[in-house]
């Protein structure tokens, strides 16, 4: 996996302005730009214990991830622009809110085969609301980019009725969330380290999962050439509908898992911040990977790194934490700027 | 009469960004070209709106600053889209997140701070007849600036050469290249308009119809709004603004339920036109599926009724067109 020196000049390049973009919006709020990013390394890699979060944080992306690579992967008509599942964020939602809806009955909690019920009820919830997002697409030919962000804030909207109404804790409803869950329902940490290794061991097998199933089954290989033709898809008998809904099903189900982890592993109750924007970064990270499966773990721990450490930013330098976003969302525009210029500069016949 | 009257009023000013935004994307997209950020940018240039109107002191250098900074993302859309032939779509939704977290990032002094506003208007005249008046008589100048664009946009785009010409961008841009048309110059030209309205629609929120900064502003999710708006508004300036004014009327609708249930989180009702979204668009899509149209057969007059409120996107859409490649 040694880069091409040619690829290598591209990621420098793209690091490179990125880290000039970066400097100039922490200069435009004031902030000395070298301490602000020393601040947020050490936030996500100061000690053990930040180290252990960061992998913990890049479960749940790297879930959200090997989910929606999946479904670009099914719909790709060119690399860039596939089948927008933006509603894994609602899926990740749906999937914490069905986790907390099975474990519901049992306050004095339980044992292992309920945790694996409430991941089994996650996952189910997120398939039903990617699903509906397919067939609003396949039936009602609502794009999944709208159909899939109006279900994202149905999602939210169900989740703030639960927590502020039937599912309230007694007395207190507020944006804090519901009860918590019993201990037993938690699922067990590294000792002193707030990581979860049936997570990262779940996280890391769905992603091994999805990327063996695009490229040694069948029926990846079907997803793909529906992705990328659908009109020859269609002549060659391959029904594109029906690998839409499939695709969306399983990516579902995928970021539900999430979502559950999220309950069990994480927050152990359902708040309204419990997808922590994972899906949204998710797409992001698919995007900087440009659909490269084996960019996507190591991505997944950088940007998870991000988010960790900026949680300091805001405690030590009154920043806002929101930094580690904008720093993502610069790093995948400048790749796209530099894949942009050299195509254009490179390829006989265009541009001049 | 008194009630009802200034319900309007209020529909109209709450109305004004989305029209705006919704007006902005219906010309970019009229181009050809996709400005999926809008969230984002309208985000972006409420904060810096708010931002440079409290700095200065001026409301009015605030919004230009809105505008700006529309056009700044649109110049990135148009650039990375249109120029560099990356897909538009992504590029917009990468600046949708990236715009919000920047807004935020960028904001996070200003908020809650009590800054200007734009002064409102009373116009001679009209201010005095009686129902009207109350309607349309005293308001924000963004406000009448929104009003006045929904008849003059339906005007250029469908009345004026240089409206043909930018619907021969986004339907036939092969064709309008041949014909001597500058397509690319053209998308180029109204993603950015498009966006400066975008922008401005930004300006409108912080300025005049939420005043102020926060997090959340108030403004999030009326960019997805927008976007979808422009389809159920088929592309057509006038339908897209009346969709923006019955969103607006169901937001107004809120506030009212919103003191009736007092019991129940604000956000709520902020994620209340989702559905109503949803709904929409399934409504102008629907009838192009092979199963409605199926089902529509043996009754005519349901069939007219569907086809009243079909939209079809310019041709182009989202498409790349490099001249050089065509040949």
């Amino acid at each position: 996996m040694v880069p091409s020196p040619q690829s290598l000049g591209r990621i420098i390049a793209a690091l490179l302005l990125s880290f000039l973009v970066t400097a100039a919006v922490l200069l435009l709020a004031d902030a000395p730009p070298l301490r602000s990013l020393g601040v947020l390394l050490q936030g996500g890699l100061g000690s053990p214990a930040k180290i252990a979060q960061t992998f913990a944080v890049s479960v749940p992306l790297l879930l959200a991830s090997s989910a929606l690579l999946l479904a670009s992967s099914a719909l790709l008509l060119t690399f860039a622009a596939g089948l927008w599942n933006i509603g894994i964020e609602g899926q990740i939602i749906l999937g914490a809110v069905f986790a907390t809806g099975f474990l519901r009955p049992f306050p004095e909690g339980g044992g292992a085969f309920l945790m694996a019920g409430a991941i089994a009820a996650g996952m189910l919830g997120g398939a039903l609301w990617a699903v509906t997002a397919g067939f609003l697409r396949t039936w009602g030919k609502v794009h999944e980019i709208f159909g899939g962000l109006g279900l994202n804030f149905v999602g939210l909207g169900l989740t703030l009725w639960l927590i502020f109404g039937p599912w309230r804790r007694p007395g207190v409803a507020s944006m804090s969330g519901t009860e918590p869950l019993h201990p037993s329902l938690w699922l067990g940490e590294l000792a002193g380290l707030s990581l979860s290794p049936v997570s990262l061991t779940v996280g890391v097998l769905a992603f091994a999962v999805v990327v063996l199933l695009l490229r040694y089954t069948r029926w990846g290989l079907t997803l793909r050439a529906v992705g990328q033709n659908p009109e020859a898809a269609l002549l060659f008998g391959l029904h594109p509908n029906r690998r839409v809904i499939e695709a969306m099903a399983v990516c579902g189900a995928l970021a539900g898992l999430a979502g559950a982890l999220q309950v069990v592993g994480v927050y152990h109750r359902l708040l309204p911040a419990v997808s922590s924007n994972y899906g949204y970064t998710a797409l992001l990270v698919t995007m900087l990977a440009s659909f490269r499966p084996r960019l996507i773990p190591a991505i997944c721990l950088f940007f998870a790194l991000l988010n960790v450490g900026s949680v300091q930013l805001p405690l030590q330098l009154k920043l806002d934490s929101s930094l580690s976003g904008v720093i993502q969302g610069v790093l995948v525009l400048a790749v796209f700027l530099v894949q942009g210029l050299e195509e254009r500069f490179r390829t006989p016949g265009r541009g001049r | 009469m008194e009630f009802l009257a200034l319900t309007l009023a209020g529909i109209v000013s709450t109305g004004a960004p989305l029209v705006l935004a919704t007006l902005g994307e219906t010309l970019t997209e009229r181009a050809g070209v996709i400005n999926l950020s809008l969230d984002g940018s309208i985000l972006l240039a409420a904060m810096a709106a708010f931002a440079v109107s409290l700095l200065s002191g001026s409301p009015w250098l605030g919004l230009g600053a809105s505008a700006l900074v529309g056009i700044l993302i649109a110049a990135l859309v148009a650039v990375l889209g249109s120029v560099l032939g990356r897909s538009q779509v992504a590029v917009g939704f990468i600046l949708t997140l990236l715009c919000r977290d920047l807004a935020y990032f960028l904001g996070h002094p200003f908020a809650r701070r009590l800054g200007p506003e734009l002064p409102v208007w009373s116009l001679p005249g009209i201010s005095a007849v009686p129902f009207l008046g109350v309607v349309f008589g005293r308001h924000s100048p963004v406000v009448y600036l929104s009003l006045v664009l929904i008849p003059f946009l339906w005007w250029w785009i469908f009345l004026t050469r240089p409206g043909l010409e930018l619907r021969a961008a986004g339907e036939r841009p092969q064709a309008a290249f041949a014909r001597g048309i500058r397509v690319q110059y053209l998308r180029i030209v109204y993603t950015l308009v498009g966006g400066a309205l975008v922008g401005l629609a930004g300006g409108a929120f912080s300025l005049a119809v939420k005043p102020g900064w926060g997090r959340p502003q108030g403004a999030e999710g009326a960019g997805w709004i927008a976007l979808a708006l422009v389809i159920f508004g088929g592309w057509h300036p006038i339908r897209a603004a009346l969709g923006a004014y019955l969103f607006a009327a169901l937001q107004v609708l809120g506030i009212t339920l919103q003191e009736s249930f007092p019991g129940l989180p604000a956000p709520l009702f902020q994620v209340s036109p989702f559905p109503v979204m949803i709904l929409t668009l399934l409504l102008v899509n629907m009838g192009r599926t092979g199963w409605v149209q199926n089902l529509a057969f043996p009754h005519p007059g349901l069939k007219r009724w569907l086809s009243r409120w079909q939209a079809t996107a310019p041709a182009a859409l989202g498409r790349d067109f490099q001249p050089e490649k065509e040949g």
